[in-house]
């Protein structure tokens, strides 16, 4: 389709005008992370991004953020995705009803999940222990609709009956059908649903911000009232990390299904 | 999607099917997820939605819910809340938009298109902390603008942030978020636009605007109003990036929650946060019912891919 000369500059122009919008203050974080430190007048300086790895607190966060994101994956492949195996494969009754279950989070924001589980949380944190396991529990709840959606596209597009059927007729266990057969084909979508997980864990600041517990973010946004600049260069390091990671891996599909989530 | 469930033995409505794998016992393997969805969904959603008719004691009542409800603050945040994320949806619905526009008639898997898409699911998750780092670092006290405006420009109007902590400058940076998820939502739709239509209308000698107006338009308005209720509740619930820009304020409805629910100062009032987060759900239940209406209009045309 060939594009007339105006088209063209209408085009251009969109792509400028958002373009400035969105690239001149992702330049700016650069910018203010380079700039010289207190007095010194003498150009610019890499300080700021020297010091990110000394820094104990952000390491600590860090570690402790993965460690969510690990138990969220494994709460999704061990449990969400075998229940919505089973459910596909052995109880078509309860299909409507995991579908409503899975989409529930949609419409019930972030903060007001915080509210209502606040004081189980104390509870938990009181009498067990103060675990990153309740924050992971309440954060695998937050991305079940986009499991549940990459989770069924990739489940319908796949024939799972009559694999199922195969591999018990050839002796497969429930088990070796489910982790063995199933998941296998459906890999794409349960890789999508590991991505948002991790995206999701390392970009959360609400919830764990009103449980008081010291995720990447928060410990963010607690260096940047001591040291601006240090806090700026981390997050400046973190988007370039999650977007190389992002071009690593031309994936249409995952990139959907990434896109999806929501900021909360 | 319903029909391909029936190419295979089993069935949707569960009344045919190979009969080994239906028992009752089947059922037991649902019990593990319900478990956890009950003590994480389920309990959460239950405590704030019958919580909004206790008083703090645990009493039924609804003076909570009257007071909230009577409560100048209270309704002055939500009208904020309301006011401030039908206007970054409407915005950030154009500006994406077009944005995603600009994205779908370039080459399709050429450089420009690979970026723009994976900057826009980068930045649509921007919210928060980075995101008031990003516009402080632009604006605020010796930012970017700042020191070009001491620089380069007569006038230092560019010097003053503090229209950065007003409800505009809140709406400019959701704005940020806005856009990239707007593209997001909106780009396949517009790639599922058939090119024989755009090649109907050449045929016939529709002019590019004539094309956009009477074939693009209307059949992209429901999957455009969908995607911005999408952004609108996405901002509605938005909490992050007010809290961090704005420390201690309630001026929007998430922030007066927090505040009620952790003041540290003795005034914490759970049932307070409870009545004003079953508000806030029923606002998000109506705008998600709407798009999920108007996306059952969409699918017809925009599902055969």
């Amino acid at each position: 389709m060939k594009q007339g000369i105006g088209v063209k500059i209408w085009r251009w122009s969109i792509i400028a005008v958002v373009g400035l919008y969105l690239l001149v203050p992702l330049y700016a974080m650069f910018d203010f992370s380079t700039k010289p430190y207190g007095f010194e007048n003498a150009g610019r300086s890499l300080r700021a991004w020297k010091v990110i790895g000394s820094q104990e607190s952000l390491l600590e966060a860090v570690t402790r953020s993965l460690i969510t994101a690990a138990i969220v994956m494994a709460v999704i492949l061990f449990l969400v995705v075998p229940t919505a195996i089973w459910v596909q494969l052995k109880l078509p009754l309860l299909r409507r009803p995991f579908e409503l279950l899975c989409l529930i989070p949609l419409a019930i924001p972030a903060i007001v999940i915080v509210v209502g589980i606040a004081p189980l949380y104390r509870w938990i944190s009181i009498n067990v222990s103060e675990s990153p396991i309740t924050l992971a529990g309440v954060y695998s709840m937050l991305i079940l609709p986009y499991t549940y959606r990459s989770l069924s596209a990739a489940l319908d597009s796949v024939d799972i009956h009559t694999l199922a059927e195969a591999a018990t007729t050839l002796g497969a266990g429930i088990s070796r059908v489910i982790f063995g057969i199933i998941m296998p084909t459906i890999k794409t979508g349960i890789i999508n649903g590991s991505f948002i997980a991790i995206a999701l864990v390392l970009g959360e600041f609400t919830i764990s911000n009103i449980l008081n517990f010291k995720t990447f973010q928060v410990v963010i946004a607690q260096i940047g009232r001591t040291d601006g600049q240090v806090a700026v260069a981390v997050s400046v390091a973190s988007l370039l990390f999650v977007l190389v990671l992002l071009l690593l891996i031309p994936n249409k599909k995952r990139q959907g299904a990434v896109l999806d989530v929501d900021v909360a | 999607m319903t029909q391909l469930q029936y190419k295979g033995t089993g069935s949707a409505t569960g009344r045919t099917g190979s009969r080994y794998w239906r028992s009752k016992s089947a059922y037991l393997g649902a019990i593990p997820f319900l478990l956890f969805t009950g003590v994480f969904l389920l309990y959460p959603t239950w405590n704030v939605m019958s919580g909004a008719f206790k008083d703090n004691y645990g009493v039924s009542s609804t003076v909570e819910l009257k007071a909230v409800f009577n409560s100048p603050i209270a309704r002055e945040a939500f009208g904020n809340s309301l006011e401030i994320s039908i206007k970054t949806a409407i915005v950030g619905a154009i500006l994406g938009g077009l944005f995603a526009w600009s994205i779908a008639s370039g080459k399709q898997g050429g450089v420009f298109y690979k970026v723009s898409v994976a900057l826009s699911s980068v930045l649509a998750q921007f919210g928060g902390v980075m995101l008031v780092f990003a516009f402080l670092a632009t604006f605020g006290f010796n930012g970017l603008v700042l020191t070009f405006a001491t620089k380069f420009l007569p006038t230092t109007f560019l010097a003053d942030a503090s229209w950065l902590y007003s409800m505009n400058g809140l709406a400019v940076l959701y704005t940020f978020f806005q856009i990239p998820l707007m593209v997001l939502v909106f780009l396949p739709t517009l790639e599922n636009l058939q090119p024989q239509w755009r090649e109907a209308s050449d045929a016939l000698g529709g002019k590019f605007y004539e094309y956009w107006l009477r074939i693009g338009i209307p059949i992209l308005t429901p999957s455009f109003a969908g995607a911005a209720l999408l952004l609108f509740v996405n901002s509605f619930s938005a909490y992050a990036t007010a809290s961090v820009l704005i420390n201690l304020a309630d001026f929007l409805t998430p922030l007066q929650i927090a505040t009620a629910l952790t003041s540290e100062t003795g005034g914490s009032n759970p049932a307070e946060a409870k009545v004003l987060s079953f508000f806030m759900v029923i606002v998000v239940i109506i705008a998600m019912t709407l798009y999920a209406l108007l996306r059952r209009n969409v699918s017809k045309w925009e599902q055969r891919r």
